[in-house]
């Protein structure tokens, strides 16, 4: 077992946990991780690659991973086509960017408001508030479908705009993951701030806000992936063809009864994926710094 | 009389002075919380206890809902109970060990390395069902033309395409498959985060106390040291899990999945309220479902949960 201790009691270390550079005791982790990395990087690559296959290729036999001669006709298809309702698919298209950007809006607003007051606020129902979020954060939406549907009946949100914003603003892990985040604030900013007169709101836009930003886009990023790849909302809340989004005409090419294997349909619901996926991927890349930091803070006690 | 009424305008004032500003931050997300949170719960406890139609007003029968769950659906105690209790067993617990043994070896690296390759285990949690469905049926597509059946066919280790998501002995670890494949999410990275952020002199000190080699680092070190992390991914994992539901209609292409190989909880839920609706009975299998989920997490908390 000896060849697994480390030295450690360097200045720079090189190997161990979050080493500086490489050490040769880092190979047999290279050797675990980077297949399995390969691995699993091979249904995204085949997005990749199958959106740009022109249709011999997306049939041909025996089937081919990598495309030869890459083609945009799949996407050029995609947007020429309408939906068996009317609607043009850039509509959906259209539909989820304006939905998600006004629900990641919102929910920051919203999640980072009341984050700051359970953290930084003295008042009564603060702890038991907090617990109540924490247990909350086991909540399955799936389960709850049928009430949920009944109630936005009720409400008559069926067939609006706000039906695919609102549900998603009650994010029990945004607000835990804010607030574990603003505890790591000291008290003594906010003090010091209230003592030159500043009030609630000041500190909150001014202080608090600008010293969020890995919370916030952690929180806009798990929105993101929350709204922009749902299809149930569509699907369950939403008659309208013209407000339903891409990721549910995405479903409809999918679904068996649209038939996922006809010859046209397998090229456009290829674009239509990558599509769906890259944006994803591009904010993830550009913000992981920031949700690792947050991150940091969000053990569970 | 005057004076009380006086009294009790100033209590009321100095309250809203106090701690007014507080509840008008929080209650933004308050109302969402209890409009699309704890009233559905609230909803569906009630409704459980029901027999509704979505036509008639719910009509109260007791606890009849959940006997008849108990003892007459045959396909929820020969199925769905099973089916999802083996799906929940080995994605929650599996995706969980998993994330972790990948987070701890993805902490051994530097960091760019470490980076790219969090992102590339990250990834697959990202994508939706949807967008990834067009991938799992064309790989698994129960043509010649599949690529898994291609593959196979090609190196003579099947004679016959393979009906993969239409066969019920596939189905099941089809799914699972899939769902371990992006269960590297929030919870990953926060355990991630979490052994990065352990103090090196902790390791120190421990092998000054005599631990000798990782594994034993691990289990005395890392893990103790990054309890309230392993909570938090635990939750995040049962949770994923419960939610992932809907994967194995989305494989098959229906509800029921063939002979109910893949039929989970949450699609019994919506078979009965969406497809038959019979939502009281529905409620009730929910009010079952989000025992289950407590009871799973119940367990984390009694592993990694703190001891005050």
């Amino acid at each position: 077992m000896s060849i697994f201790k480390r030295k450690r009691h360097s200045g720079i270390h090189y190997s161990g946990i979050n080493p500086k550079g490489y050490h040769p005791s880092q190979i047999k982790f290279y050797l675990i991780l980077l297949p399995l990395a390969l691995f699993m990087l091979l249904p995204m690559a085949f997005i990749f690659s199958h959106a740009f296959k022109p249709p011999d290729e997306l049939f041909a036999y025996p089937p081919r991973f990598f495309v030869i001669n890459p083609t945009f006709k799949n996407f050029i298809d995609l947007f020429s086509k309408m939906s068996s309702s009317g609607v043009p698919v850039s509509r959906y298209l259209f539909n989820s960017i304006i939905i998600t950007s006004v629900t990641i809006v919102a929910s920051i607003l919203v999640s980072s408001t009341a984050a700051y007051a359970l953290s930084k606020k003295r008042f009564k129902l603060k702890k038991a508030l907090f617990a109540i979020n924490t247990v909350a954060l086991m909540f399955v939406p799936i389960a709850v479908t049928i009430p949920r549907f009944l109630i936005i009946q009720k409400l008559g949100l069926m067939d609006t705009f706000w039906v695919h914003v609102l549900p998603a603003l009650a994010m029990p892990v945004g607000l835990f993951l804010i607030k574990q985040f603003i505890d790591g604030i000291p008290d003594e900013i906010i003090e010091a701030a209230r003592i030159d007169g500043a009030n609630d709101l000041y500190i909150y836009f001014q202080i608090i806000l600008p010293m969020i930003k890995p919370a916030i886009a952690t929180i806009a990023i798990l929105t993101f992936q929350a709204t922009w790849n749902n299809a149930d909302t569509s699907s369950l809340f939403i008659n309208d063809e013209s407000l339903k989004t891409f990721a549910f005409y995405l479903t409809t090419l999918t679904s068996t009864s649209a038939g996922a294997n006809t010859v046209a349909g397998q090229g456009i619901a290829a674009a239509a994926s990558l599509i769906m996926f890259l944006p994803n991927l591009i904010i993830f890349f550009f913000l992981q710094s920031q949700v690792m930091s947050t991150m940091a803070h969000s053990g569970l006690k | 009389m005057v004076n009380n009424h006086i009294q009790r305008e100033s209590k009321f004032k100095l309250w809203l002075t106090k701690e007014g500003s507080a509840y008008g931050f929080i209650s933004g997300y308050a109302l969402m919380f209890i409009i699309f949170i704890v009233v559905p719960v609230l909803v569906a406890g009630l409704l459980s206890f029901t027999l509704f139609d979505t036509i008639q007003f719910p009509k109260f029968i007791g606890l009849k809902n959940y006997v008849t769950l108990l003892t007459q659906d045959d396909i929820f105690m020969k199925y769905v109970l099973p089916n999802t209790i083996e799906f929940a067993v080995i994605v929650g617990p599996g995706g969980y060990i998993l994330s972790f043994i990948l987070a701890w070896m993805l902490a051994q690296l530097p960091k760019l390395p470490r980076t790219i390759m969090a992102l590339i285990l990250y990834s697959p949690s990202m994508t939706s069902s949807v967008a990834m469905s067009v991938v799992w049926l064309t790989i698994f597509s129960g043509d010649q033309n599949g690529y898994l059946n291609s593959l196979m066919l090609n190196y003579n280790l099947i004679q016959e395409p393979i009906q993969w998501l239409q066969s019920p002995q596939y189905l099941m670890p089809i799914m699972i498959i899939v769902t371990l494949w992006s269960s590297m999410g929030v919870g990953f990275l926060a355990m991630l985060a979490g052994i990065l952020e352990i103090n090196p002199e902790m390791y120190e000190a421990g092998s000054l106390d005599g631990i000798s080699n990782r594994f034993q680092e691990i289990i005395y070190i890392t893990i103790p040291s990054m309890r309230p992390q392993m909570l938090f991914g635990a939750v995040m994992a049962i949770v994923a899990t419960f939610q992932a539901g809907a994967i194995g209609v989305t494989l098959s292409g229906a509800n029921p999945t063939p002979q109910y190989a893949g039929q989970l909880i949450v699609n019994h839920i919506e078979d009965y309220g969406f497809l038959r609706y019979e939502m009281g009975y529905a409620a009730a299998v929910s009010v079952v479902l989000l025992l289950m989920v407590l009871l799973f997490a119940r367990v984390a908390n009694s592993l990694f949960g703190s001891n005050e």
